[in-house]
């Protein structure tokens, strides 16, 4: 199967690996991921005022060249799949929006919201399925501990994103057990890291950081995984006292299938 | 209340889609909110406070910079009154205004690090800039 693909502006730079070790393990399962010729950055932070129209637009020209192309739309970095998700949503359920982001772009055919915006950990659920994937694991991550750390994009608000049980979530944990690995149900995994306060209020973010690391650290996880590259910077950079290793799910996918040293 | 924060509270409640007379005062949003501690106003208070016409402390206010849009107080606000989308209207208030931005570029090269991702800079200019 062959999906659009919308990398992002951090994974062009500092998470890298997110990005190549998820292109490495697609190509290992089959799944094509076609990136998109001219994406734009997609602002980071879903616009949440209903007068907010430019702010949207780059997420639309995404969802747009995607519909164009045929395809679903996938997303890797939590913050872009959160924008993209919910403009879509505007697009289709806010009249007001749709007609100026419309009468702005003045597409040849109008957009209305028809493209599915698909998240990688949602893609290896819903298109290869936890129990193939299993089947497909080469070298299972065998008495590895690994907590999810879910953070707040991919899960909220649930009536939108409709990602997983928003309070209970579950979809990571799966992920690790197809892999091999023991998952660690940790408490704070869908608790804020800190986000983008790192630059306002750098002790707010260190706070944040430390209460989700000594949560993994307690439980005994030998690793904690992210799909952020904020959070993975917040867990890795802010947290203060006790470390836990933070990595980014695609590169224990990689090293499963036996695709990490090829990319490496 | 002056007739210019009643206007304004009448933009905020249009531009945020927040119905504050709907919050039946659990507190829930606070309860919740990781910046707490950091605030000066908390979310269950610009609840009340727009629904009064108290714009002005709430211009003013410390928190609408260290709201940090996790949606925990939309997610678990049990009257769907959704507090995030007030702090956020009000914030736009302030960074709409010409001259009024919180962050600005040059501001920026001193707040970079080795592994600071590009997402926390455009999502800090998302937040603090117009």
């Amino acid at each position: 199967m062959t999906f659009s693909y919308y990398p992002g502006c951090t994974l062009k730079t500092k998470a890298k690996d997110l990005d190549r070790y998820a292109r490495s393990a697609a190509a290992a399962l089959g799944v094509e991921m076609a990136e998109l010729p001219e994406w734009q950055c997609c602002g980071a932070v879903y616009p949440q005022a209903k007068d907010e129209i430019a702010t949207k637009l780059s997420a639309v020209r995404a969802l747009m060249a995607a519909r164009d192309e045929g395809r679903e739309l996938l997303t890797l970095c939590s913050a872009c799949h959160h924008v993209i998700k919910r403009v879509n949503h505007d697009m289709v359920s806010d009249e007001n929006i749709r007609t100026k982001v419309n009468n702005y772009l003045k597409p040849e055919v109008p957009y209305t919201g028809e493209t599915k915006v698909i998240h990688y950990l949602e893609m290896l659920r819903d298109t290869v399925g936890f129990d193939e994937l299993a089947k497909r694991v080469t070298r299972p991550l065998k008495g590895r501990r690994i907590a999810a750390y879910y953070g707040c994009m991919l899960l909220r608000p649930g009536n939108v994103m409709g990602f997983d049980d928003p309070e209970n979530p579950r979809i990571m944990e799966d992920f690790i057990r197809a892999i091999g690995a023991e998952p660690v149900v940790i408490a704070y995994r869908n608790e804020c890291c800190g986000g983008y306060m790192t630059l306002e209020n750098r002790a707010l973010a260190q706070k944040k950081a430390t209460t989700v690391v000594d949560a993994a650290a307690s439980a005994g996880a030998d690793t904690i995984v992210t799909a952020c590259p904020l959070c993975q910077y917040n867990l890795d950079v802010n947290a203060v006292g006790e470390r836990v290793p933070v990595l980014y799910f695609t590169e224990l996918l990689a090293e499963a299938l036996g695709v990490k040293e090829a990319e490496a | 209340m002056s007739f210019e924060e009643k206007e304004m509270a009448e933009n905020i409640k249009r531009i945020s889609g927040v119905n504050p007379r709907k919050c039946m005062k659990c507190g829930k949003c606070s309860g919740t909110c990781p910046a707490y501690e950091e605030m000066d106003y908390h979310p269950h208070e610009f609840v009340a406070m727009v629904e009064k016409g108290r714009i002005d402390e709430l211009l003013a206010s410390k928190s609408i910079w260290t709201c940090l849009s996790c949606f925990a107080c939309v997610e678990r606000c049990p009257r769907s009154v959704e507090p995030a989308k007030l702090i956020e209207a009000v914030r736009l208030e302030v960074i709409r205004a010409q001259g009024a931005n919180h962050l600005k570029a040059v501001q920026i090269p001193e707040l970079l690090d080795e592994k600071l991702p590009q997402q926390a800079i455009v999502s800090a200019f998302r937040k603090y800039s117009k």
